[in-house]
C-alpha cells in the first residue's frame, strides 16, 4: 500500500483551517470561532498518534463535526445568533444559501447535508464524521434534503 | 466545484489565538520561524530545550524536522534567536548565548562542541578540528559532521576550511561560506 507521509502540523493546519472554519460557520453561526480553535486543538492532541497521512481532510471534518455536535446538542435552547459580533459575510453563494437553508435542520441532518453538498465529502467519510455507518449517513442527508424541500415548498 | 477564495475568514486574532493556545497546552514539538538574512531566508527551529535547527532550505527542513524530532511543528516567532542572529549579521555579536538542543550521535557532539570553540573571525582545518576533538585521524569524518551540522552559523562550520586554505564545501553554498567569513573579517 502506498505510504502517505503525515505532513508537519503547520502544513496540515494551513491546508484545512479555512474550509473547517467555513463548515463550522455553517453549522454554528457566530459560535464557530471557539469551535474552530477547539477542532484544531483536538487535532493537535491526536496528531502524533496518527499512523498515516491518508484521509486527513475527512479526519479534520470528523473532529469539527464532533465539536459542532457537542455545541449544538449542549446549547440547543440558545439562539443561533445570540452574540453581538456582526456576521462574517459569506462570499461563496452556494454556501450562503446552504447556511440559510440548513439552519433549521436537526444537527445530524444539517452536518450530513453540508458535508455532502457543501464540501463534497463521500458518504463513507460523512459516516465517520457522524460516528455512524454509510447507510445512516445517506439517510441523514436525504432526510435533510426532503425536509429542506418541504420547508422550501411551504415558503414558496 | 470551482470556488475562488478572495479573502480569508481566519483573522490574525483567530490564528494567533490558536497558536497561543497550542503552545500554552504544551502540544508543540518544535516551534519554527522564517527569517530574512543577508545570506537568504533561514528557517530557525527550537524545542523546549533550545535551538535545534538553522536551515538554508526551509521547506526541506520542515519535513526533515517532522521526521526526526516531531511532526507537531508550528510556526511561531523565536524572538531571542532572531535577535542574536540579527546582531551577528550586523557585526555586533561575536558569540551566541542561545541554548541548543543537539540530538546528534556522540562523535558528532564531540566535534560540534569543539567547533563551537573556534573563535569568531578565525578559521581552522578539518584535520585540526579532528585532533582537538580527540580523533586525530578523522578529518574526513569531521567533514561529514560539518556537512550535517544541524545549527550552522551558531555552530560555525563556515570557519572550517581545507588544509590548503581552500573553502572546500558548505551546505548553504560556497558563496554563503565566503560571505560569512568576509562578515567576520576572516578573509
Amino acid at each position: 500500500m502506498e505510504v502517505v507521509a503525515i505532513p508537519p502540523f503547520e502544513r496540515f493546519y494551513l491546508a484545512h483551517r479555512e474550509e473547517v472554519f467555513g463548515y463550522l460557520r455553517r453549522l454554528l453561526g457566530q459560535r464557530a470561532e471557539d469551535a474552530w480553535q477547539e477542532t484544531f486543538l483536538r487535532a493537535l492532541r491526536a496528531y502524533d498518534r496518527l499512523e498515516h497521512g491518508r484521509h486527513l481532510r475527512a479526519w479534520v471534518f470528523t473532529i469539527a463535526t464532533n465539536v459542532a455536535m457537542d455545541e449544538l446538542r449542549g446549547k440547543q435552547a440558545e439562539s443561533l445568533d445570540d452574540e453581538s459580533e456582526p456576521a462574517v459575510e459569506l462570499k461563496r453563494d452556494a454556501f450562503r444559501d446552504l447556511e440559510h437553508l440548513t439552519g433549521d435542520l436537526p444537527p445530524t441532518e444539517r452536518a450530513a447535508v453540508v458535508l455532502r453538498y457543501g464540501y463534497d465529502l463521500p458518504y463513507d467519510a460523512i459516516a465517520t464524521a457522524l460516528g455512524s455507518n454509510e447507510q445512516a449517513a445517506r439517510a441523514a442527508a436525504s432526510s435533510g434534503v426532503r425536509r429542506l424541500r418541504r420547508t422550501h415548498e411551504r415558503h414558496a | 466545484m470551482n470556488v475562488t477564495r478572495s479573502f480569508s475568514n481566519i483573522t490574525p486574532n483567530l490564528d494567533a489565538g490558536f497558536r497561543a493556545a497550542a503552545l500554552a497546552e504544551g502540544l508543540i514539538d518544535v516551534r519554527y520561524d522564517l527569517l530574512d538574512s543577508p545570506v537568504g531566508e533561514l528557517l530557525v527551529a527550537a524545542t523546549d530545550r533550545g535551538l535545534c535547527r538553522i536551515s538554508y532550505f526551509p521547506e526541506r527542513a520542515e519535513d526533515e524536522i517532522a521526521r526526526t524530532i516531531g511532526r507537531r511543528l508550528l510556526r511561531s516567532p523565536l524572538d531571542e534567536v532572531k535577535r542574536e542572529l540579527d546582531e551577528y549579521f550586523s557585526g555586533a555579536r561575536h558569540d551566541f548565548e542561545l541554548s541548543l538542543d543537539l540530538r546528534v550521535a556522540e562523535f558528532h557532539e564531540d566535534v560540534l562542541r569543539e567547533l563551537a570553540r573556534v573563535p569568531y573571525g578565525t578559521t581552522t582545518t578539518y584535520g585540526a578540528l579532528a585532533a582537538r576533538a580527540g580523533h586525530p585521524k578523522a578529518a574526513r569524518a569531521v567533514g561529514t559532521v560539518m556537512n550535517r551540522n544541524p545549527i550552522p552559523i551558531v555552530l560555525p562550520c563556515h570557519r572550517v576550511v581545507g588544509a590548503n586554505g581552500s573553502l572546500t564545501g558548505y551546505a548553504g553554498g560556497l558563496d554563503v561560506k565566503e560571505k560569512l567569513l568576509a562578515l567576520e573579517g576572516a578573509r
